[in-house]
């Protein structure tokens, strides 16, 4: 039959849509790949941190005081002697498990809310955005103290203050993308053909709305280790010697004019991460 | 013969990928005469838009000219640089864009817009072009020029809108003007009156038009010579009458047969069901499938404020077995009318029986057994199928939803669903963002037969193809309707496309019906005005013939019925 000869032939877009494709394929991206690389380095430090460095993290050589980066120092040493690269090395478990704490919390809370705002819409929609409205109107870094004041101080509880205060921009984001599903026609045709509001929610709504969300997951990460490492820096999070990266900075601040590298090194550290984190979520965003 | 205006000399078109470079235009050879108009024709993708984006130097990014010339009164206008190509476009070749919504700033009043042609070209001091301002807003026929020019976009309706875009590309009173689509947006009432309007103004100033458009209707009422365009190529090419009477390629031959509109077709006369042909049957059955009495649906505009009424006392039956028709243009309330059929808009008044039963009063588990009976295809493919799901999982959905059969019964009657409408069997695995609109299309009318409905609403389910697209869809329509006994209510703007799918007709305007009744009846002799004014809008052949001569044909026969075996019938019967 000459119909499928005649519509077999794709669409304009369609064409356009394969190149894009391919060239994603082809076309490796230097920037993404360092990303991942860097991403891929500091878990497997978080996982398996002897590896890297045979050193101790918590116990110092004072001979060895304050030593400026050389081969047997990467990092160089800090005030009481201990390697400043084993430090980083052993605090990446630190940072990144209490940015994965932080960007769970948001994430699942903020979805949570963001879906049933989005799909029940009315009443509960006004109510749950009124007090997200609210979240967002108290700065991050308040919100977080305040949070963490209740809760008591700990790494955990750092990232649980981070977290809570990351919910607001996970709802706001899932609740638009699940409205902007909800209206599109394939819902309603699902709904046309028989099907209840919670089938709607996981075959169609969920699924088509997640990516974005993902997307800001990825982003969210690489501000929690920012925020972690800063309620660190503030003394908030986890107690000395604990070798947590914002705590690292915070105590190598009293050295800036002597030992540079003490601030510098870790500094940089997090630097690359959250750079890492922000390009990757940058990536899932456009594939979508 | 005197120079040409344009001409264009095998001109070959790439756009840059990561793969080389992917032409899309290659070897057009055409010319533009002084005052003449040329229609470019051809489907989506067929490099129409592409071809005309070359000449005035607004190739999309990536987009380059590989060879060939472009001359405007014989300067090679290729390769030339962005600076240099704006000395030319507005001052002599004038350009109307397709949709009209988005072609103009929102934030600018109109005449400020307009103004910028003069200003960016340097013609006149301020007064001086406030005064052609207003004279062109006068003369494209918008109603007080002085008030329209202080207007914003969002203020003007579409076809204003439109209108504003022809002063802006008539202004400087170029030699030739570039239309590419310039009335697909509209509706056809309107899509005539900009069409007069162009043809008015270019007789006034002896300006040629090149026409873009995939209408071959439109193309054969208003052009002199015709340009048909597939895959990048040219086809066919001569004088309007000559390609449309004895079309050489037989992708020609096609197109002419699918265009709703030129193509000639019989109105339908379908053989009677069983019911009607048997007596008994008759006496018994209610000969209904739908009938829908006194629907009325207003939308509050806010407080204090009369509420619109969309959908005012309509009342209209869909026999069994048989297509209704319910035709009008945008914002006449055949889409809500539609939907309240459908259930998901509720009417404030009126009742809409189903087979007899009344299903107006129902609501949770009665509405979802209600869904399996009527089921609804929507105009625009690329949005109402689940990106994310194959074909299969699509067409099974409504089966999953009512819980009929098991996982694998329901994978074998997708299978042949996909069967049923055409489609390849490979394509059960596929999404539907590898297919073609033609392909989700039928993707969509398979999932809508899988509960087997009584009804089936079809909500302008061809407007967003290709004619040759369509046409396939219609045929499909037609064979299934025949195989399974369905009835349809065909909700379209598109009157060529309802006189050939529809057994009866109902004809609105401003939410009310103002006539109604068989095809033939209803579109041999219109009784309202409305109805005869939408009938001489469908852009037809005839017209195209009558150039020259001393007036229209009589407009009351837009497809006057004709022999099965009439040339175009039979053209489209061996390609099939």
């Amino acid at each position: 039959m000459s119909a499928t000869a005649v519509e077999t032939r794709p669409s304009s877009s369609a064409p356009q849509f394969a190149t894009d494709g391919r060239r994603r394929l082809r076309g490796i991206r230097p920037g993404l790949v360092l990303a991942w690389l860097v991403i891929a380095v500091v878990l497997a430090w978080a996982v398996v941190p002897w590896l890297f460095t045979g050193q101790d993290p918590i116990s110092g050589v004072p001979a060895e005081k304050l030593q400026a980066p050389s081969l047997a120092h990467l990092f160089g040493t800090d005030a009481i002697g201990r390697d400043l690269f084993t430090r980083v090395v052993y605090g990446a478990v630190h940072s990144l498990s209490g940015a994965l704490v932080a960007v769970t919390v948001g994430l699942v809370v903020g979805t949570l809310l963001g879906v049933l705002a989005g799909s029940l819409g009315g009443v509960v929609d006004a109510i749950v955005m009124r007090i997200v409205d609210v979240l967002l109107s108290i700065p991050g870094l308040l919100l977080a103290l305040s949070i963490i004041i209740l809760l008591g101080f700990g790494t955990v509880n750092a990232a649980i203050a981070v977290g809570v205060g990351s919910i607001a921009a996970f709802a706001r984001l899932s609740r638009s993308e699940v409205v902007r599903v909800r209206q599109s026609d394939y819902v309603e045709a699902a709904f046309g053909s028989g099907a209840r509001l919670h089938t709607v929610l996981f075959r169609h709504v969920l699924p088509n709305s997640l990516t974005a969300v993902i997307g800001l997951a990825a982003l969210q990460f690489g501000a929690a280790i920012l925020a972690i490492s800063t309620l660190g820096f503030l003394g908030y999070g986890a107690p000395p010697p604990t070798p947590e990266w914002g705590l690292l900075i915070a105590e190598g601040r009293n050295y800036v004019a002597t030992s540079w590298w003490l601030t510098v090194l870790p500094g940089l550290v997090v630097v690359a991460v959250v750079l890492s984190a922000n390009r990757i979520s940058h990536a899932l965003g456009r594939n979508r | 013969m005197t120079a040409p205006l344009l001409a264009i000399e095998h001109l070959d078109v790439a756009y840059r990928a990561a793969s080389g470079p992917r032409r899309v235009v290659h070897d057009v050879s055409f010319d533009v005469q002084p005052g003449e108009v040329v229609a470019l024709v051809g489907e989506s993708g067929s490099g129409k838009t592409t071809t005309s984006s070359a000449v005035l130097g607004l190739l999309p990014g990536g987009g380059l000219v590989e060879a060939g010339a472009i001359r405007l009164s014989g300067v090679d206008l290729a390769g030339w640089s962005d600076r240099r190509l704006q000395s030319v476009r507005g001052a002599r070749i004038g350009y109307i864009p397709q949709d009209p919504v988005s072609s103009l700033n929102p934030v600018r009043p109109i005449g400020v817009q307009l103004a910028d042609a003069f200003r960016i070209h340097g013609r006149g001091d301020r007064r001086d072009i406030r005064a052609r301002v207003l004279d062109l807003l006068d003369r494209v026929g918008l109603d007080d020029p002085a008030l329209r020019a202080k207007q914003y976009p969002h203020e003007l309706s579409g076809g204003m809108r439109q209108r504003v875009l022809i002063a802006s590309a008539v202004a400087l009173e170029p030699e030739l003007v570039i239309a590419d689509e310039p009335t697909s947006a509209l509706d056809v009432t309107v899509q005539r009156r900009i069409l007069d309007l162009i043809d008015v103004l270019r007789r006034e100033h002896g300006t040629a038009v090149l026409l873009v458009t995939h209408d071959l209707g439109v193309a054969a009422e208003r052009a002199e010579r015709v340009v048909v365009m597939q895959h990048g190529g040219i086809v066919e090419q001569g004088s309007t009458a000559a390609v449309l009477d004895a079309p050489a390629e037989a992708y020609t031959r096609q197109l002419l047969a699918d265009a709703p509109g030129l193509g000639e077709h019989e109105f339908r006369h379908p053989r009677p069901p069983l019911y009607l042909r048997d007596a008994s049957v008759a006496a018994a059955e209610n000969p209904f499938a739908l009938e829908a009495s006194g629907l009325v649906k207003e939308f509050s505009l806010g407080r204090g404020r009369e509420p619109f009424r969309a959908v005012d006392d309509v009342s209209f039956t869909v026999l069994r077995g048989t297509t209704h028709a319910i035709v009008g243009e945008s914002g006449s309330g055949k889409t809500t009318t539609a939907r309240i059929v459908a259930r998901f808009v509720t009417p404030d008044a009126g009742e809409v029986a189903l087979g007899g039963e009344p299903v107006r009063a129902l609501a949770g588990a009665a509405k979802r057994v209600f869904r399996r009976r009527v089921q609804l295809v929507y105009q625009n493919p690329f949005a109402s199928l689940d990106p994310r799901q194959s074909v299969q999982e699509i067409i099974a959905e409504p089966l999953r939803n009512f819980g009929i059969g098991d996982r694998r019964s329901r994978a074998a009657s997708a299978r042949q669903l996909i069967d049923r409408v055409s489609l390849p069997a490979a394509l059960a695995t596929q999404r539907p963002g590898e297919l073609s609109g033609g392909q989700r299309q039928r993707v969509a009318i398979a999932r809508a037969l899988a509960l087997e409905p009584e009804l089936v609403i079809l909500d302008e389910a061809v407007s967003a193809l290709d004619v040759t697209v369509q046409a396939r869809i219609l045929e499909l329509l037609e064979q299934l309707q025949g195989e399974l006994g369905l009835s349809y209510l065909f909700i379209s703007h598109d009157l060529s496309v309802v006189a050939r799918l529809s057994h009866s007709v109902s004809v609105m305007r401003r939410g009310r019906i103002v006539e109604g009744g068989a095809t033939e009846q209803v579109f041999g002799a219109p009784q309202h005005d409305y109805t005869r004014e939408l009938l001489e809008a469908v852009p037809r052949r005839a017209a195209a013939d009558a150039r020259g001569a001393s007036d229209r044909p009589s407009a009351s026969s837009p497809a006057s019925p004709a022999s099965p075996a009439s040339p175009a019938r039979s053209t489209r019967k061996a390609l099939a």
